[in-house]
């Protein structure tokens, strides 16, 4: 069984089809890349995913059981989480505390009113373990609003994988950062390859030929092409629809 | 780091309480007992500013309605002491039943909206609840009506001397205080400060907002309604004024003045608020143009209160 | 009972129009500058107010009502100019406490200059007296003139908003504000003459309204919270939504305030009835509000939420 299958989905805003007929399987543990030309529709799909939008038409399964109508936070539980393009941390929070409240979004009870959820060693040791992995562990007590660029897509990124996912949404993770900090974000998403399945937006097509198992190429709203790295890069139709124009450019 | 911020807003209050606790001994050297007096109207509009700072501060809901719960608390006192029921904790377990009842029920449909609508449905509720109690013809309409004696305490009528019940109110402000502290630092506390900061992400890693929000909203509705209690004590006199649209701005304004966001500023600004009207008074009759001069000013130049003048003045200095 | 019902709907219509009046300007204010105005229903008293006092000077009801207009105009830019415009990049609640501020000082200086007394305006002559409507209904003529006024500037309104160039920057600012921004619209004229119209929409219906109510400190406090009550119901920035908002709420004040004892009379015994009707008839604003929301948070016409 698929982990996360897209079966026709259709949203329109006014006359413009956002999303056409779009049917995907992303398959357990791989990493599914979705690429596609500036307002192909990309970010709505991650929003529909995710539970932000929700389709005029079609159904979207995670694990075999219908998630269509469920809440964005509800879908979270059920392990579907994402990251924001726009990175969206909560700035008057530390480094940590916006990874421990994520890590308490899947443990136990928030309706407690008394404890010191500071001193909770649980929550603090798991997200200390997260942002050790995503080369935060030394930017514990700072405050996420004060982070340099590069530091806030690793926040970005430590608060999806604190809530314990099993399929990440990402939407482009790697916006405005590069060089030697691209390459060692890359590194961190393939270390988890495998173990996570993910659905990757990105525009950097180094990465996303380094890091996809496969790739659909979404062209004004609609899918034109699925298949391997290698596929997609020889498939005439994405060319000329897009890699093409990418090269002219 | 947050840690130190917070403890340093804790000696904050400390303080301020001690020097509540010094104010009768201040008015007996001064010879001016209506120190006192004026003391535990401040005391329990700082009961009142601190439970709106709890959602205003920390769950970013602009209530423009939240006079209607000192409006339950004063009522409950009048209407209860007329059935012949006088006792202190009644009259706060009453007020704070149908508090949270009508904040579930208001609180509920006023947080399908946000931003100006928020602000708007809750300014027209309690002007519902103001209507309401202006209605009530038995208990003066809208002249209001007088209290025969204060609630009593345990059987006892110790509340009628102003030293008792200024010291009685004190406490029930260091209990709400340390209630609301706790709250602010726990799980609950840091989802709903999480919103504020920030509804999409929190939303992203799966909590309902609607349900915390709902929650502080309800609990902040409570504890003002205790404050309303004391109030209507405290004046030995209830009206619809307690409950009037310009009751809510002056909350929010206390709110603001000390420093959304630091529970012991709401304290602060509250009694920046009444001793500045208490003083204003003594020169002019229009206090409140004066009011409403400083109000405009401090918006356009110094948009956080009390707090943000100390922090810049300090910044300044260091 | 046919004759009082139509009263009834007559005199809710005539609070109708008044009220569209005021909620025009609100919510365009609101849904284009996106600015919350506590002062608007101070802006309503202040143009009684200045009606009255142009009325006595000139002897003339008319004149006092012309002279008042310009004056309105020119409160308007000049408030747009020294506060308002400052408050549209803050927050909701920025914006709350400065207008709050605002209504505290126009309160007082109102009463710094005419007193704590009402003031009357002496009914026009040439609107004096009443017509008959059926049977031995008659109806004060100058209640069916605001009527009428209030009607004609809803149309002027309706044909500016639908079919002037200012009129779509309006429509188009109330739902996609960076656009208007992106057309190269000097926006912050825009704003001016949109915060200097409902300044003088507001002030003309506190100075028409001031020959059948006495013009007080308190009269914009009572329209204020309707006058919102109006904007929710109708959704922010719709003028449409404003006059439906407008009519409805005002008849349900009117018609219920009059007619909730009466059907509560059907269930309850008298007394209990007349306590009943009394507390329930000015709640029932709010409660329709309530229920409109519950089950449209964005407002009847609204766009956003």
């Amino acid at each position: 069984m698929s982990r996360l299958t897209l079966h026709d989905l259709c949203l329109s805003f006014g006359a413009l089809k956002v999303t056409d007929h779009v049917s995907l399987a992303v398959e357990p543990g791989e990493i599914h890349a979705i690429i596609g030309p500036n307002g192909a529709g990309k970010t709505t799909l991650i929003a529909q995913l995710s539970g932000q939008l929700t389709p005029d038409s079609g159904r979207i399964e995670l694990d075999g059981s219908d998630i269509t109508h469920l809440s964005p936070p509800a879908r979270v539980h059920r392990g579907l989480a994402r990251s924001f393009q726009i990175t969206s941390v909560l700035p008057g929070f530390s480094v940590l505390e916006n990874v421990a409240l994520a890590v308490q979004a899947r443990s136990g009870s928030s309706f407690r009113f008394f404890g010191r959820v500071a001193e909770e060693q649980p929550l603090n040791d798991a997200a200390r373990a997260v942002l050790d992995a995503t080369d935060l562990g030394d930017r514990l007590h700072v405050l996420a609003g004060a982070l340099s660029h590069g530091e806030h897509r690793r926040l970005e990124l430590a608060i999806a994988l604190a809530t314990d996912p099993s399929v990440l949404l990402l939407d482009e993770p790697l916006a405005g950062i590069g060089g030697a900090e691209a390459e060692r974000f890359v590194e961190q998403l393939r270390a988890r390859k495998g173990q996570l399945t993910m659905v990757l937006i990105e525009h950097d097509m180094d990465a996303v030929f380094a890091l996809a198992d496969r790739v659909s190429v979404l062209v004004y709203g609609r899918i034109i092409a699925t298949g391997t790295p290698d596929q997609i890069r020889s498939d005439p139709a994405v060319r000329a629809a897009y890699l093409g124009q990418e090269e002219a450019s | 780091m947050t840690a130190p911020r917070i403890h340093g807003r804790v000696v904050a209050a400390l303080m301020l309480f001690a020097g509540f606790a010094l104010l009768p001994l201040v008015a007996w050297l001064a010879d001016d007992p209506f120190l006192v007096v004026i003391g535990a109207r401040i005391l329990a509009y700082g009961i009142a500013a601190l439970a709106l700072d709890l959602i205003l501060g920390f769950g970013a809901m602009v209530s423009f309605g939240h006079a209607a719960y000192l409006g339950f608390g004063a009522y409950a006192v009048a209407i209860l002491s007329r059935f012949g029921i006088t006792d202190l904790g009644l009259h706060m377990a009453a007020a704070v039943v149908v508090s949270a009842g009508f904040a579930l029920i208001t609180g509920a449909i006023s947080l399908r909206t946000r931003g100006v609508y928020f602000i708007m449905i809750t300014l027209a509720f309690g002007q519902m609840v103001y209507f309401f109690f202006t209605s009530l013809s038995a208990f003066g309409g809208d002249d209001g009506t007088g209290l025969r004696q204060r609630s009593t305490l345990l059987g006892s009528s110790v509340l009628e001397h102003d030293l008792v019940f200024f010291y009685v109110t004190l406490a029930v402000l260091m209990a709400l205080f340390w209630l609301a502290h706790r709250i602010v630092g726990s799980r609950f506390g840091r989802v709903l400060t999480g919103i504020r900061e920030n509804p999409t992400r929190i939303e992203a890693i799966g909590f309902a907002p609607r349900r915390y929000q709902l929650t502080a909203f309800v609990i902040s509705g409570c504890m003002t309604a205790i404050a309303g209690v004391l109030l209507a004590n405290q004046a030995e006199f209830v009206s619809p004024a307690f409950i009037s649209w310009h009751r809510s701005g002056e909350l929010i304004f206390m709110v603001v003045l000390g420093g959304a966001g630091t529970l012991s500023g709401a304290i602060a600004g509250a009694v920046t608020m009444i001793v500045l009207e208490e003083w204003l008074e003594v020169f002019t009759e229009h206090w409140k143009l004066v009011f409403g001069i400083i109000l405009v000013l401090m918006v356009l130049y110094s948009p956080r209160g009390i707090t943000g003048i100390i922090e810049r003045l300090m910044r300044g200095r260091s | 009972m046919t004759n009082l019902l139509v009263l009834q709907l007559l005199n809710g219509l005539q609070l109708g129009v008044l009220l569209f009046l005021i909620a025009a300007g609100l919510t365009l204010v609101f849904g284009i500058m996106d600015v919350v105005n506590l002062a608007h229903g101070v802006l309503y008293m202040v143009g009684g107010y200045l009606t009255a006092s142009f009325a006595a000077l000139t002897g003339s009801f008319w004149l006092g009502l012309g002279l008042m207009i310009p004056a309105a105009a020119l409160i308007g830019l000049v408030l747009e100019y020294v506060v308002i415009r400052r408050l549209y990049e803050r927050s909701h609640l920025d914006q709350v406490l400065a207008t709050f501020g605002l209504v505290m000082i126009a309160n007082e200086t109102v009463k710094i200059i005419w007193g704590t007394a009402p003031i009357g305006v002496p009914m026009p002559e040439l609107l004096d007296g009443s017509i008959p409507l059926m049977g031995p209904l008659k109806y004060p003529v100058y209640r069916l003139a605001i009527i009428a006024a209030g009607l004609a500037v809803a149309v002027g309104l309706y044909v500016m908003v639908n079919h002037t160039r200012l009129g779509m920057l309006l429509r188009a600012g109330a739902t996609h504000r960076n656009i208007v921004a992106a057309l190269g619209v000097p926006i912050g004229r825009l704003f001016a003459i949109v915060f200097m119209l409902g300044t003088v929409m507001a002030c003309f219906a506190g100075g028409i309204v001031a020959p059948i109510l006495s013009v007080d400190t308190g009269m914009g406090e009572s329209v204020l919270i309707l006058t919102f009550v109006v904007v929710v119901i109708g959704g922010i920035g719709s003028v449409k939504g404003a006059f439906f908002g407008a009519i409805l709420v005002a008849l349900v004040d009117t018609v219920g305030g009059v007619f909730g004892p009466i059907a509560m009379r059907a269930v309850l015994d008298p007394a209990a009835a007349g306590q009943a009707g009394r507390t329930l008839a000015p709640m029932l604003v709010y409660i329709l509000m309530a229920a409109i929301l519950f089950a449209r948070p964005q407002g009847l016409f609204g766009a956003r939420s």
